[in-house]
């Protein structure tokens, strides 16, 4: 049978985003697939050269609407590090509450989003209802539903009142309840097992090699978490675990994405146990002595990536995101080979995808005159003298 | 007597379409949450269709990007007649945060024609459902562009 080139996007019924993925089918088997991005790049990057640091954060929380406040976390953590500020406890604690919060939204938002892919409405009605009560939790702390606007550079910007810390662990029960019955729905429903048991699948070491990052890879049995293996913010502080699963499949996503909603409400009754009191911000100057620094954290989806550098102006001279999805495009790729062609959504609605916060492109000049260039072993010399001049490397 | 039938039907079933010119997912998953049981947006007939040519209003979010121009201005011209387009979010009205982006045009209206616009950033769940109630007073009132 003669192979077909199939386009799916920019704008299609499965995709939620625009992106345009070249599919090369064998009947209605995936042969190839070819990603082509970048149509919703809007080029934060350069632009927040030409604004301060107090303007940033408002346009880094707007690089992606669902996991908006872990880009400003990484934002502020890099710009607290080059000034050398200590943020007090009580801040760093309202953090990472607001964080664990975002994460519960996520994957609520992702389980429903899963669901419709599939063909199964009803438990997109159902997740969303619940993720209401996440959303009403984050505008009762912050006093936004999305771009929360939490931050400022030393510090947070509201107290956690007493009412409010009852509020909080109130829904937390109900959303424990909630999970618990998503939980038995995601291991035993018929609808869900038949799309995903044995789909997608992503062996550990093909997805070591592409470095996926995040809920992808942790379905695969690789234990990665930022939290645990670099804790910022106050995860230091609390315990949990970090989940994983062996089957490499859709299923096993879905199944991680559920038991991580029970270990971020481990940690947010944890956090609400021990909140400190004491400031909520340090004042921070409007300048930025030069310097650079590096700050990761754990999104939702992955390990988000976030580099400053700074020339002592109240603006950055560079800064560089790199976010999880686009870490995992590599291991969509992968995961569609070999696959059905009505299993190509659900399999790329499985990392997790978000396209707005990982657009890039990519000019090419003067393709006469190529600039300098580095090779892999080169790269790798020179990142890990870039980590030990700073002790990073043991 | 027929043009009321038609009428009467469009208004009672507004099929829309969701374009996303390069929005921060911000404003998605308002819309989403609009038509989620709590406020439950399909009440008014309200159906979110894949195709453009099912659709009646088209829902634009974000800032137009240079790569998205050209297909929004093809989507939008392949969605039948007549056709409404709203606009969500503060971005997809003017440019917003993004306001001298190199990969930012700046508002859809530079783009098609638009006949509502929700600002915020993002709007609640209300004030979208809030706009395509407007959205449908305009129509009926012979508001038809």
């Amino acid at each position: 049978m003669p192979r077909v080139r199939l386009p799916i996007g920019p704008q299609h019924p499965a995709l939620k985003e625009p992106e345009n993925f070249m599919i090369t089918l064998d009947g209605e088997q995936v042969v190839d697939v070819d990603i082509r991005i970048g149509y919703t790049h809007r080029g934060i990057e350069k632009l927040m050269e030409s604004r301060t640091y107090i303007q940033n954060l408002y346009l880094v929380e707007r690089i992606c609407g669902i996991c908006s406040y872990a880009h400003v976390v990484n934002f502020s953590q890099n710009v607290e590090e080059v000034l050398g500020l200590t943020i007090p406890p009580r801040a760093s604690y309202l953090r990472t509450l607001v964080l664990e919060l975002e994460r519960l939204h996520s994957h609520f938002l992702w389980l429903g989003v899963a669901g419709h892919e599939i063909g199964f409405d009803t438990l997109f009605m159902y997740t969303w209802e619940d993720r209401e009560v996440v959303q009403d939790l984050l505008e009762d702390i912050s006093g936004n539903r999305v771009n929360y606007a939490y931050n400022t550079i030393g510090g947070v910007r509201r107290d956690l009142g007493e009412e409010q810390k009852k509020r909080v662990l109130d829904g937390m029960d109900y959303l424990e309840k909630r999970a618990t019955f998503y939980k038995e729905v995601a291991v035993n429903e018929k609808t869900i097992l038949s799309r995903a048991e044995g789909v997608g699948i992503l062996k550990p070491e093909v997805g070591k090699r592409l470095a996926a990052v995040g809920p992808t890879i942790r379905a695969s049995g690789v234990a990665v978490d930022i939290r645990k293996e670099d804790p910022y913010a106050s995860y230091g502080d609390v315990s949990f675990d970090v989940i994983t699963t062996d089957s490499c499949d859709v299923l096993g996503r879905v199944v991680v994405r559920v038991l991580e909603i029970f270990e971020c409400i481990k940690i947010i009754r944890q956090l609400m146990e021990k909140l400190p009191a004491g400031d909520l911000v340090v004042k921070a100057p409007r300048k930025v002595p030069e310097g650079e620094a590096m700050s990761h954290t754990e999104a939702p989806r992955g390990e988000d990536f976030h580099y400053l550098h700074a020339n002592g102006t109240d603006k950055p001279d560079r800064y560089k995101v790199r976010t999880p999805t686009m870490a995992n495009l590599p291991a969509v790729v992968e995961m569609l080979k070999g696959t059905f062609l009505a299993d190509v959504p659900i399999i790329v609605a499985a990392i997790d995808p978000c396209m707005g916060c990982m657009d890039r492109v990519l000019l090419l000049k003067d393709e006469e005159k190529p600039g300098e260039r580095i090779s892999w072993d080169q790269l790798r010399v020179y990142a890990n003298t870039w980590y030990a001049n700073r002790g990073w490397l043991g | 007597m027929l043009n009321r039938l038609v009428k009467w039907a469009r208004i009672k079933s507004p099929w829309i379409l969701h374009m996303n010119c390069g929005s921060c997912n911000g404003c998605d998953i308002e819309i989403l949450a609009a038509l989620i049981p709590r406020l439950d947006a399909e009440r008014f007939g309200v159906l979110l269709k894949g195709s453009p040519r099912q659709a009646d209003v088209m829902i634009c979010t974000g800032p137009v990007t240079k790569q998205m121009t050209e297909r929004l201005r093809r989507v939008y011209d392949q969605m039948p007649d007549p056709k409404f387009v709203v606009v969500v979010g503060q971005c997809g009205c003017s440019g917003g945060i993004y306001t001298g982006a190199y990969g930012v045009e700046g508002g859809v209206d530079k783009i098609i024609p638009v006949d509502a616009y929700i600002p915020g950033c993002p709007p609640r769940p209300e004030a979208i459902a809030d706009g395509l109630i407007k959205l449908l007073a305009k129509i009926e009132k012979g508001g038809s562009p």
